[in-house]
């Protein structure tokens, strides 16, 4: 029954080498095949299903304990790249753990959370083939408990022990921006601390760091571009100008510029301008014809957008000048009507967007190197997606479960979960990393 | 008589159907006119002869409201499209009638669609809604500088739900009256 085969964590200084030694760990017996994995395919990147590292979360003692453990643990289920056993089937614990009876669970890694009367949090990651504490670390916590703050801290443990395990962090630590009601919204990535955070407006876009939204208001007069500084809660104005809508607005990587769609009686062309404030430098030149939805490539050189320019809503790409336009979708899919909504991946290897294919919208990714596409969506109306951080999942607007709510899918498992509850929920955007709260 | 106290009473409604959707261009739903084109209401002074003073005073308020009601009537769009309709067509010409005798009325045509298209890319399409009627009266003599244009997508639907029935009745153009209102004129 229990596994023979050696199991082993590994530290992320060997990223490459734990991908394929956890491969090998777990209950798949194709050892041969995992060991054929060509070197330096790390585990993120090459996901196999069943072969996920298995983790337990060692129950917490103390006044937040619980939520401790059921934080971190939902947080290695979100991540899609664990098999997280329940905290409450595990052994107990005093001194070092029987590591006999963990690997009987079939847990590779055990994660031991302690909460110190520092309030700071010591997480010990154990691997159970080994017998052996593989890393230990204090992490410090801000008060109140349970704050949203100090929630984020938590998330940011998570994200750390996926890294001593992956090589690479995890997004926990990370929020998303949505419009609802006519205003933009905020989300923990975990579901939890659903905030307004402006009084009006649609279509956010995260500063780099995560210290500000950038967002367009469609009033009927002005309709801004404007920004909002989340430390104090101001608000300003970026573009504006009457009988003009200004939308979809796109921040570059450096978060010096500002793309946006402007629609004026000569139609609706993609203009850069300084997010400081100078003079705005048009993109596109449609001729009455639309482009609009901007995403910057993640070297901040290209943008890829939706244009109607052919007759019919396509995906591009361009040099930031406008010039050097490539028809990015049409090749592959013939005649299918209309693609719109395209999200460039922080790793600059894929382009995430919606497409109408038998009546619905659809979210698909296309590989920019080999053109090759893929359905990540087959159920409802899907729309508007947003890459996470580790560009392996998005956040879209769904209505596979009625009214338009924000969904989250792992595009390497194919796994979704439901986001946002409540009134329609759409127009989202994956916040970057925020590492310092 | 009948015939035109009745009309009376049919323009009278839509008078005040209008009014409240020009205060809350938001809601206006169930009572807006069908996306048809109306028929042309009879003039009550070539049917009437004679009439007396009243009427006269009833029959000028009576055609004042037919007036505004039929600048300010809503034209529709088929699904994904700013090409104008038939009926829109037929629509913005008594639209023209109405602005050629009335130098002073300056509008603003506003382009919505349904929520079946992208969200943000529908702010284009709505853009394009608007000048397409807008370039319909200017190119037929109309002075630009008299019709503004805008663009609320999906943003603000005339009716809820998710039928073609209500979809239908939120691809389109309306119209507002911001110069020249209060000296309005029946051609």
């Amino acid at each position: 029954m229990p596994q023979t085969m050696p199991r082993s964590l590994s530290l992320h200084v060997w990223p490459m080498l734990a991908g394929v030694l956890l491969a090998v760990g777990t209950t798949v017996p194709s050892h041969a095949a995992a060991q054929a994995q060509p070197p330096g395919v790390s585990l993120s990147t090459r996901y196999v299903a069943g072969q996920k590292t298995a983790l337990i979360v060692l129950p917490v003692k103390g006044v937040n304990g619980d939520s401790v453990a059921t934080i971190l643990a939902r947080d290695f289920d979100y991540s899609d790249r664990f098999n997280v056993v329940s905290t409450s089937s595990a052994p107990v614990v005093n001194g070092p753990p029987n590591y006999p009876l963990f690997s009987r669970l079939g847990v590779d890694g055990i994660v031991q959370p302690t909460l110190l009367p520092s309030g700071w949090v010591r997480v010990a990651l154990h691997d159970v083939s080994k017998t052996a504490v593989l890393n230990s670390k204090d992490f410090p916590l801000p008060s109140p408990a349970l704050s949203p703050a100090w929630r984020s801290a938590m998330h940011g443990v998570s994200d750390a022990v996926e890294e001593w395990i992956t090589g690479q962090r995890g997004i926990a630590q990370t929020r998303i921006a949505f419009t609802r009601g006519g205003r933009v919204w905020i989300v923990d990535s975990d579901r939890a601390n659903v905030t307004p955070a402006t009084p009006s407006g649609m279509s956010p876009q995260w500063l780099p760091g995560g210290r500000g939204l950038v967002y367009s208001v469609l009033d009927g007069v002005r309709n801004p571009i404007m920004m909002t500084d989340l430390g104090t809660g101001s608000q300003r104005t970026v573009a504006a100008s009457p009988g003009i809508e200004h939308s979809s607005p796109a921040i570059a990587p450096d978060g010096r510029t500002v793309v946006y769609a402007r629609g004026s009686e000569s139609g609706t062309d993609l203009y850069a301008m300084p997010i400081e404030g100078g003079a705005p430098r048009r993109m596109t030149v449609g001729r009455g014809r639309a482009s609009t939805q901007p995403t910057f490539s993640p070297d901040g050189q290209r943008i890829a957008f939706m244009s109607d320019r052919s007759g019919h809503p396509e995906v591009y790409i361009s040099d930031l000048d406008g010039t050097n336009v490539e028809l990015l979708t049409a090749a592959a899919f013939g005649d299918r009507d209309y693609r719109a909504g395209p999200d460039w991946s922080p790793d600059g290897r894929l382009v995430a967007f919606q497409s109408r294919n038998g009546g619905t919208f659809q979210i698909m990714t296309i590989n920019l190197r080999d053109q090759s596409v893929k359905f990540v969506t087959n159920d409802g109306r899907n729309d508007d997606p947003s890459w996470a951080p580790d560009s392996r999942h998005l956040v879209f607007s769904s209505t596979r479960a009625g009214t338009r709510q924000l969904w989250i899918v792992d595009v390497e498992t194919g796994r979704s979960r439901q986001l946002t509850f409540g009134s329609e929920a759409r127009l989202s955007a994956w916040s970057p990393r925020l590492l310092s709260q | 008589m009948m015939r035109v106290s009745r009309l009376t009473l049919v323009l009278a409604s839509t008078t005040l159907v209008l009014g409240a959707c020009r205060k809350k261009p938001v809601v206006a739903p169930q009572a807006e006119a069908a996306p048809v084109v109306q028929p042309q209401p009879t003039r009550p002074t070539n049917t009437t002869p004679a009439p007396a003073a009243r009427d006269t005073m009833e029959d000028y308020r009576t055609r004042l409201a037919a007036t505004r009601a039929r600048l300010l009537e809503t034209i529709y769009f088929e699904y994904d499209a700013d090409e104008l309709r038939e009926d829109a067509k037929a629509n913005l010409d008594a639209k023209m009638t109405v602005m050629n005798a009335n130098p002073a009325v300056k509008i603003r045509i506003a382009g919505h669609c349904d929520e079946r298209g992208s969200d943000e890319y529908n702010i284009a399409l709505g853009r394009r809604r608007a000048e397409a009627a807008k370039r319909y009266l200017t190119d037929r003599g109309v002075d630009a500088s008299r019709i503004e244009t805008a663009s609320f997508g999906r943003e603000r639907p005339a009716v809820q739900g998710t039928t073609e029935e209500s979809w239908s009745r939120n691809r389109r153009d309306e119209f507002e009256l911001i110069a020249g209102g209060d000296q309005l004129r029946a051609p």
